[in-house]
């Protein structure tokens, strides 16, 4: 009887959920794009940002070529790889979308790229930094960068102002192994010395024991690659224990100073240098008007790399689209994809059609005070870097 | 003498009753196959929902019949999903020959750690399943050669089920092989838990002093409970494995073992359909949640659960029954 009452209950709910649960009739027109994101979870302000400006980029491009509609659907993967997964497989099998997009961890992106293989769609990695991604999957393209290209120009930038001896600090995953090792090659190459490579656990860091290492070693300079978010933390431990104030240079990849959280870093963030592609403060036409428009549409919320990246993965989309004549044939696509250059509110870019990772400028640049809020204002631009990665020498 | 002998018969037909398949069983068997035909645009949500009642039927085993609290339970399904993942790295293509290798080591690890399990109380036992989940968790992350590491495994290449049925993009196969899977695990754990084995083990939750002094060799049982309970979640590892031809270290992260919690105490403890029904729910609940508002379904997922313990679940289960009532009252006798 127990069993009975409690099955009949199970099941008439399970069987109203799943007729909730069928597809809805489908509309034959419009391209449609799968973004799959974390929008919940610890990386939630990645897929919110990512989310935002890619909407926002359909809000003022309402068609594209020849008047097709771009429809965007987002769903969340909480940042779990299975899910991703089987996102993406729903995605392309039940909705019938033209393009993968988003992916805001390197296991996402590695989970979703054999679905991009086999069903022979595009995928464009709109977050996700480990250089590795784009050869999962010929229809890979990136939107962002690799830390390759970011950490390599660090290095190159540390070397060629004498930064002295420098430890390095990275979370200890993919990206941060990337990064340490493109810092040290090129920072070494350069003539500078590396005192001690310190990696922290990704998960629940605590940077304190780290940076008393860093300290002991007495250097001139701490690299830091953490991913976007957890840059406030070591900001603060970093502050806290006054290792500003006995001659350590506190620099790293632009992922330290993210524009999302940058303000409530507070004046400890002031002077601190990095290496990245953008800055909301890059000053070009473009990326005012981008700024604007995304800070009207989200209630004054700034834009950080992550949601350039997917403003321009909607930018690729629509140019692919103008090149194919509509076409959404994931080879034509990406054929199409391969080489387009254009101009994103970071700046130039391309993409490399050898690689299909993006050739952009990399700027330096240093986080001050301007109408009482803290900006990353460029001061050096290392034009048109390669991703050092993946391009054969 | 007659006295006893009629107790004891009495005692055997009582049993024999329960053990008895209700005709609801064969209705929810019956839907769960109905659901591949009626749905087959979301035959990988199908074969999700299969080895999350697969992974949760596993903990229920250990924590509703054998009542050993745990935390740590994913660390099994972990290590299932990893040995099925990387023998398909290695050439091993064959499906069931991974899922038994997967098995095989979770049965393993199950055997060696319930001996650190079945020291202390329930804190303890908390403490420490929470810690070997936690040391796995790391030794998967330090061993990037052998699991990819943070980025996940690579490369997986699952051959057909019996040589057959290829995995497919809209993942028919998938599903089939999940449910397929779990009916057999579930005929198998259903037989144990009628068993004499299943019912000594209730008789050691409710009062493990009374048990002993009654002749039942209480770790043992429990021992074997855990390493069974390993096992399963192993199987339901490799059925992720293989389903989704990926694995990452989010396989053995916290959350599995939270979720899978979650999904026993929706559907119900110690009870062998809490499991499965709590997988239909806690997944259906998701799935639809997440497409309305992909930001905010968490929120919505923790107001369910508040008001499902709220309003308690016999009383939901009185309310249909309470309707049928009324509808089969005002029908001519």
């Amino acid at each position: 009887m127990q069993l009975n009452r409690r099955g009949l209950l199970g099941l008439s709910a399970s069987a109203a959920a799943f007729a909730i649960g069928t597809p809805r009739g489908r509309a034959a027109d419009p391209v449609k794009v799968g973004l799959i994101l974390p929008m919940t979870g610890p990386f939630q302000s990645t897929g919110r940002q990512v989310d935002a400006a890619a909407r926002l980029y359909v809000q003022q491009n309402p068609a594209a070529t020849q008047g097709r509609p771009v429809e965007i659907i987002t769903r969340d993967d909480a940042g779990v790889p299975d899910t991703t997964r089987r996102l993406a497989q729903e995605f392309v099998v039940n909705e019938k979308v033209s393009v993968l997009a988003g992916f805001g961890l390197t296991p996402l992106a590695l989970a979703a790229a054999p679905i991009a293989t086999r069903a022979k769609v595009p995928l464009i990695v709109t977050s996700a930094a480990t250089a590795s991604i784009t050869q999962a999957s010929p229809f890979v393209v990136r939107a962002s960068s690799t830390i390759a290209q970011t950490a390599s120009i660090a290095g190159d930038w540390a070397a060629r102002n004498k930064m002295g001896k420098v430890v390095t600090l990275v979370s200890d995953y993919g990206p941060g192994i990337d990064g340490e090792a493109w810092f040290n090659k090129r920072y070494t190459a350069g003539g500078g010395t590396i005192a001690a490579s310190l990696r922290v656990p990704l998960q629940n860091p605590d940077f304190a024991p780290f940076l008393q290492k860093a300290r002991d070693e007495s250097p001139d300079g701490l690299f830091v690659f953490v991913p976007s978010g957890m840059g406030a933390a070591v900001m603060r431990q970093f502050t806290e224990r006054g290792m500003g104030q006995s001659g350590i240079k506190l620099f790293g990849t632009g992922d330290l100073t993210d524009d999302d959280i940058l303000n409530g870093m507070g004046d400890p963030a002031l002077g601190i240098i990095t290496s990245h592609f953008y800055s909301a403060a890059h000053d070009s036409a473009v990326n005012h008007a981008f700024v604007d428009a995304f800070g009207k549409a989200n209630g004054g919320l700034r834009p950080n790399f992550m949601a350039v990246g997917g403003y321009d993965a909607m930018g690729m989309i629509y140019r692919a689209l103008e090149k194919t004549g509509g076409n959404t044939d994931g080879e034509a696509m990406v054929d199409a994809i391969r080489g387009l250059s254009f101009e994103s509110p970071r700046g130039p870019i391309a993409v490399d059609p050898a690689t299909r990772e993006l050739t952009q400028n990399v700027y330096m640049r240093k986080v001050e005070k301007r109408d009482g809020q803290l900006w990353n204002i460029e001061f050096e631009t290392f034009p048109a870097v390669k991703d050092p990665a993946n391009t054969k020498a | 003498m007659s006295d006893a002998a009629a107790t004891a018969a009495r005692a055997a037909a009582q049993l024999d009753r329960l053990s008895r398949w209700h005709p609801a069983e064969y209705v929810f068997w019956a839907l769960a196959a109905a659901s591949l035909l009626v749905f087959p645009s979301r035959y990988l949500l199908i074969s999700d929902i299969a080895l999350t009642g697969l992974f949760a039927l596993s903990l229920d085993l250990v924590l509703g019949y054998a009542g050993i609290l745990t935390l740590g339970h994913g660390a099994f399904f972990g290590l299932g999903a990893y040995v099925a993942g990387i023998a398909a790295t290695h050439g091993l293509r064959d499906p069931l020959l991974g899922m038994a290798l997967a098995c095989a080591a979770a049965a393993l690890l199950g055997a060696a750690t319930s001996l650190l399990v079945l020291r202390g109380s329930d804190l303890t036992r908390l403490m420490v399943t929470l810690g070997v989940a936690a040391v796995l968790l790391e030794v998967a992350n330090r061993l990037p050669a052998l699991t990819g590491g943070a980025d996940g495994l690579q490369g997986m290449d699952v051959g057909p089920v019996l040589g057959l049925l290829p995995f497919d993009l809209a993942g028919r196969t998938a599903a089939v092989y999940s449910l397929a899977t779990l009916f057999a695990v579930f005929l198998i754990v259903r037989r144990i838990v009628h068993s004499p084995f299943g019912w000594s083990l209730r008789a050691v939750r409710a009062n493990p002093l009374r048990a002993a002094s009654i002749g039942i060799a209480v770790d043992a049982r429990l021992s074997v409970a855990y390493t069974i309970g390993a096992a399963i979640a192993g199987i339901a590892g490799a059925l992720l494995a293989q389903t989704t031809q990926f694995v990452s270290l989010d396989g053995l992260a916290f959350h599995r073992s939270a979720d899978v919690l979650l999904v026993l105490v929706i559907g119900g403890v110690g009870w062998l359909y809490g499991g499965l029904i709590g997988a239909v729910l806690f997944k259906l609940m998701q799935d639809q949640l997440a497409t309305i508002t992909p930001q905010y379904w968490e929120f919505w997922i923790g107001l369910v659960l508040v008001a499902l313990v709220l309003i308690g679940r016999e009383r939901l289960a009185a309310w249909p029954r309470a309707l049928w009532r009324r509808v089969a009252g005002r029908q001519p006798a």
